[in-house]
């Protein structure tokens, strides 16, 4: 089977639209904890968590977008407010040409049907009083109040087939199956209501080695089956390279290279992403040689000027530590937001 | 000599069903200065392997058979009071998770100056000294600050490297490290993994690493023993295992990985899943998933085969063996 290297000869355009998008939580604090003294002066501060600043992306019909990351950079962040399960606090998503994120309950209804979410662990995902059969047919009956029983019981055959479960398994609950089992029953759960765009939120992460192989095909297959758009979050670079159409690298809540998988790998332009890159563990090096990063991720509550990676990076400059730079496209299809790649500084 | 000889380790959890035998006939050594990795999903025993060495299994848990002889001596047999000698001094363990093992209500100068006075016998002054210049060996920035800091004030990173530092206070000859890096991102697990091989080919220290991922165990270990259901399966050289594993499970589970197979294309899968310990099939525990079983697989457990530096327990590399 061929899998995805097919996809990208699909009607191309956009399926999803990400522009400007933030999302700051706020350290809620009482008013008093609040104020402060400075310089003579009551002030008062309020404080949050910049999980995700001004990022720019695009989802495009048919591919498998990974954005990968380290712990806290926004990734999963991202992926909740794409889904709408967390409200952005500024910019703006367009779902199929339809902005969705200011959609009242009712009216993104509709497209909830379309898009579902894949979570990483599938021991918190299923509720564990529910057997397999009810946790599918709920999605279903919710977006299809009028259904009928026996449509319904074909459904659930039919999806638990394609994923690789027996369908006489219907009735037991989620702790009589295996951590890999339970990950095929989500995302049976989430293939119930035919989705064109799925959500994927580190869904091998929590499986072993010899699991994960049989996961990732699953979803390979159901991409190639269903005409699915893949929003696919991890960290584990090995994975991406495998399974990733184009690759977002995210950095303290911005984005610093999107790219095709393979330009990503073979060329890597972002001092980021090249470290990242670097450090993943590879079976034909006999030694760690990965790039060293100066320092520790900063705090995203008090984020650094310029651009955020600039205390880290070697080939930062005075430019680095004031301005922010914007993505600018290089040759090869990729984007990267970086003062050094743009100005030639950096090899 | 070996430095530490697992021999016929068996260990066993009694149960309200009967008894679990968590490990079945573990044996293996380490020499000195020697990295071993010990390989294996979730389930297989490479963590039980481990506690065993130290004594550390839980009760009801108990080590039914077998011997651990350290430096000449036999662990399994020694009382509490012996075992305290060995345990944290000569023997040290790292966990997967540095925030679990370090006490988070004391500073970290307090943790490591009490480990150095119990087991060495130091004053209060010489044993900070000495906690300074261990942190400073495991590349911590301005040690004599940190020292007076919680964990909680350390990145994930720091944490482990104060956790190495506590290992290597005592100037250990063995360190076991329980999936390491496990908790830690990519970037921060190469540092982590490159720190440790240089300490432990600086200091001679042997090095048991504990873990799933066959990226780390190729770029760090020498050896590797491989473990499925509670037995080892496979042991040999670390990069002809990887180039050339014998056991149809080892071979399987190199072959899964991403990056053995073109981007894009299905991955080569392992069929089914790793028996429970409570159902474990007759035979070789293997045979359900393996393509190449044989009817002798599902009813004789496979004994060892030699083979070149390998260690195999497969009846179908050994029927191939006999092969002319």
């Amino acid at each position: 089977m061929s899998g995805i290297a097919q996809q990208g000869s699909q009607p191309a355009g956009d399926l999803v639209k990400i522009r400007g998008l933030s999302k700051w939580f706020p350290l809620t604090k009482g008013f008093l904890e609040q104020l402060h003294f400075e310089g003579g002066k009551l002030v008062r501060k309020r404080e949050s968590v910049k999980a995700i600043n001004g990022v720019d992306l695009d989802v495009k019909r048919g591919e498998a977008l990974c954005v990968v990351g380290e712990s806290g950079c926004g990734k999963s962040t991202v992926a909740r407010v794409v889904m709408g399960l967390l409200e952005p606090t500024a910019g703006s998503i367009e779902y199929d040409g339809q902005r969705i994120d200011d959609l009242s309950a009712e009216r993104l209804m509709p497209y909830r049907r379309r898009m579902q979410m894949i979570f990483q662990n599938p021991y918190a995902s299923l509720n564990p009083r529910l057997t397999v059969k009810q946790a599918l047919e709920e999605p279903m009956r919710f977006h299809n109040p009028g259904i009928g029983n026996g449509e319904l019981k074909d459904k659930v055959q039919d999806v638990m087939d394609s994923v690789g479960v027996d369908p006489s398994w219907r009735e037991r609950f989620p702790h009589e199956f295996s951590g890999g089992q339970r990950q095929r029953v989500s995302i049976a759960r989430a293939l119930m209501v035919d989705p064109e765009f799925i959500v994927a939120d580190e869904p091998i992460s929590a499986l072993d080695v010899s699991i994960q192989a049989q996961v990732l095909n699953l979803m390979m297959d159901a991409m190639e089956q269903r005409n699915l758009t893949y929003m696919f979050i991890t960290h584990d670079l090995s994975v991406v390279e495998h399974f990733g159409t184009r690759v977002a690298v995210m950095y303290l809540g911005s984005l610093c290279e999107l790219a095709p998988t393979r330009t990503l790998f073979e060329t890597p332009r972002h001092p980021y992403t090249k470290a990242l890159i670097s450090a993943i563990p590879k079976l034909n090096r006999d030694r760690p040689a990965h790039i060293k990063l100066i320092g520790e991720v900063p705090t995203p509550i008090d984020l650094p000027s310029g651009c955020f990676f600039h205390n880290r990076c070697v080939y930062a400059n005075d430019r680095c530590r004031v301005e922010k730079p914007e993505l600018h496209s290089v040759d090869g299809g990729c984007r990267v937001a970086c003062h050094g790649v743009q100005e030639g500084r950096v090899d | 000599m070996a430095l530490l000889e697992v021999r016929g380790l068996e260990v066993r959890f009694p149960m309200r069903q009967g008894e679990l035998t968590a490990l079945r006939d573990v044996s293996f050594s380490l020499d000195k200065g020697e990295r071993l990795g010990i390989v294996g999903e979730s389930g297989a025993g490479k963590s039980v392997a481990a506690f065993a060495i130290l004594n550390l299994i839980s009760r009801p848990g108990y080590i039914s058979n077998g011997e651990i002889i350290f430096e000449g001596s036999d662990l399994a047999k020694m009382n509490a009071r012996q075992l305290r000698s060995i345990r944290g001094n000569r023997i040290n363990m790292i966990f997967q998770d540095p925030m679990m093992t370090l006490n988070p209500v004391l500073t970290i100068g307090t943790q490591m100056i009490e480990c150095l006075r119990t087991h060495m016998n130091m004053s209060a002054g010489q044993a900070r000294e000495k906690a300074i210049d261990k942190l400073r060996q495991v590349q911590i920035p301005s040690p004599e600050e940190r020292i007076d800091q919680y964990p909680h004030e350390l990145s994930g990173g720091m944490r482990q490297r104060v956790v190495i530092a506590i290992a290597l206070l005592t100037d250990p000859s063995v360190i076991i490290a329980d999936e390491p890096t496990t908790a830690l991102d990519v970037t921060i697990q190469a540092e982590i993994m490159e720190l440790l091989l240089a300490l432990c080919e600086n200091s001679d220290v042997a090095l048991m690493l504990i873990t799933h991922d066959l990226g780390v165990v190729s770029q760090v270990t020498q050896r590797t023993v491989v473990m499925y259901a509670g037995r080892v399966v496979e042991e040999g050289p670390t990069r002809q295992i990887i180039e050339n594993a014998r056991h149809p499970y080892t071979h399987g589970l190199i072959a899964a990985l991403p990056e053995r197979t073109n981007p894009g294309m299905r991955l080569n899968q392992i069929p089914g899943v790793m028996p429970s310990l409570a159902a474990i099939p007759p035979g070789c525990s293997f045979h359900p998933r393996c393509e190449h079983a044989m009817d002798v697989c599902r009813s004789e457990l496979p004994d060892y085969v030699m083979d070149g530096g390998f260690r195999v327990a497969c009846h179908w590399v050994a029927h191939r063996e006999q092969q002319p």
